[in-house]
């Protein structure tokens, strides 16, 4: 880590844990839960999230001195759009299917709230460096909790990861499902996203106290 | 007919936090007391309203595949669907701007709580997905389109004013340290979108009917939605007497 500092690290390490964007800041939490259901879609937004936000925040970061704050919202609306449509068009090139599996989810890319609040927050008050470093420890922060509520709605819900059976056939009756093991349909409807969400931030704010919200 | 059915619809079966989980960052964060619920509720009604119609009028007469043959047979080849994304949006932040300015000359009091938030609807996942599911569903007519931009918003407004009745009452309770705040609000959406779903049989139920006893089904439907409708009402305006 010769290549940063100890403040530019701490732009790509605090995201992810103490001042992650979903668990703590509360932004970016719709697509979240919408299309985490396989582990594969979570994944591929979760790229597509740390595209989009690192490139935002350098445009926006070289543009912030041009800009006239009253038509800042307008202006980076545009940017992030023209992003998340380059995002788009290359999804539907090269990864048809998951294209239709993640549906307006990738359009919607563009009101996440937490590319707007890194783009307020920080890209318009700091060079283009530091916000690209920025913008990727917040994109990974947030994919971060995306993969994890994946991991455990797809094992859970139809024994697979990224489509392989890890936990044994359940037609042919191997591995765990020999002893009567069933998958949790639950976990595949979208309730159970917020619900798994919760437990994370439950387990997040008993390991640090000081997370802790007064009420 | 086909009127009411997508009216319902849009509130209960696909209801824009609980089925879609549209909206949730504001929905999160707004939700602490009712009052401010309330005018984030409304305001989300009313720019729902205005930019699904809008959004609906110029993905037929710019953005959909052939859509600029009123311009000349010429034009029946271009396809700018790809655009959609950028021109709906700037819809959207016109009209955000234009109540924000209309909202601090009239209700100065609800502009001031209302603070960063408004200009925020502007990035509301639920407007712009009003009108990203509107194209993606398909929605024929301009009447239509407005009303499922109008249903959308009352399903939201309810599902955030059922949360800040619900949070109002919680703080008297117990909760473990760590889930206090934000992660107790998760589980309660998250039991409430459970309870959501019990409404998605009611109007798939008749679909398997023949023709003639469909549209009883259909009428049967109705009635019990509007009950349902009052039901829920009545037990929201219940927990805000409450407190």
């Amino acid at each position: 880590m010769a290549l940063l500092s100890k403040k530019d690290r701490g732009l790509i390490l605090d995201p992810l844990a103490d001042n992650n964007p979903i668990t703590i800041q509360v932004l970016g939490i719709c697509s979240a839960l919408a299309i985490t259901a396989q582990l594969k879609a979570s994944i591929v937004m979760a790229l597509s999230v740390v595209f989009v936000l690192a490139v935002g925040n350098v445009v926006i970061s070289l543009m912030r001195n041009i800009i006239p704050s009253k038509i800042r919202i307008i202006v980076q609306l545009v940017v992030v759009a023209a992003l998340v449509i380059i995002v788009d068009q290359v999804l539907k090139a090269f990864a048809y299917e998951l294209s239709k599996t993640l549906s307006v989810f990738v359009g919607l890319i563009i009101t996440n709230c937490i590319i707007m609040g890194r783009f307020e927050a920080f890209a318009l008050g700091n060079g283009p460096y530091r916000s690209f470093l920025d913008g990727i420890g917040n994109a990974a922060g947030y994919g971060l909790i995306l993969i994890i509520v994946g991991f455990f709605r797809e094992l859970l819900g139809s024994g697979t990861l990224l489509g392989f059976k890890v936990l044994g056939d359940p037609i042919a009756k191997t591995g765990l499902y020999a002893i009567g093991y069933e998958n949790n349909g639950f976990m595949l409807l979208s309730p159970m996203a917020l619900i798994v969400v919760g437990i994370i931030i439950w387990v997040q704010r008993s390991r640090n106290k000081e997370l802790i919200e007064e009420n | 007919m086909e009127h009411v059915e997508l009216f319902f619809k849009s509130i209960f079966i696909d209801n824009m936090v609980f089925a879609t989980f549209l909206g949730m960052c504001s929905y999160l964060a707004v939700s602490k007391k009712v009052s401010t619920a309330v005018g984030l509720g409304a305001a989300v009604i009313f720019v729902l309203a205005v930019t699904v119609p809008m959004n609906w009028l110029l993905d037929q007469y710019v953005l959909r595949p052939g859509a600029l043959t009123w311009l000349g047979p010429e034009y029946a080849d271009y396809d700018l669907s790809f655009l959609s994304f950028i021109l709906f949006i700037a819809t959207i932040a016109t009209m955000v701007q234009l109540v924000e300015i209309v909202v601090e000359k009239f209700a100065p009091s609800l502009y001031n709580s209302l603070g960063i938030f408004l200009p925020l609807i502007a990035v509301n996942c639920a407007i712009l997905g009003g009108s990203l599911f509107m194209q993606s569903r398909d929605i024929q007519t301009l009447g239509l389109a407005f009303n499922y931009g109008l249903a959308s918003g009352i399903g939201w407004f309810l599902a955030i004013l059922a949360i800040a009745a619900i949070r109002e009452k919680i703080r008297y309770s117990n909760v473990p340290a760590p889930l206090r705040g934000l992660g107790i609000t998760f589980i309660i959406t998250g039991l409430m979108a459970i309870g959501f779903m019990s409404f998605g049989g009611m109007l798939t139920g008749g679909e398997e009917k023949t023709e003639t006893t469909d549209e009883v089904a259909k009428v049967e439907v109705q009635s019990q939605d509007t009950t349902e409708e009052d039901e829920s009402l009545a037990e929201v305006s219940q927990e805000i007497n409450n407190k």
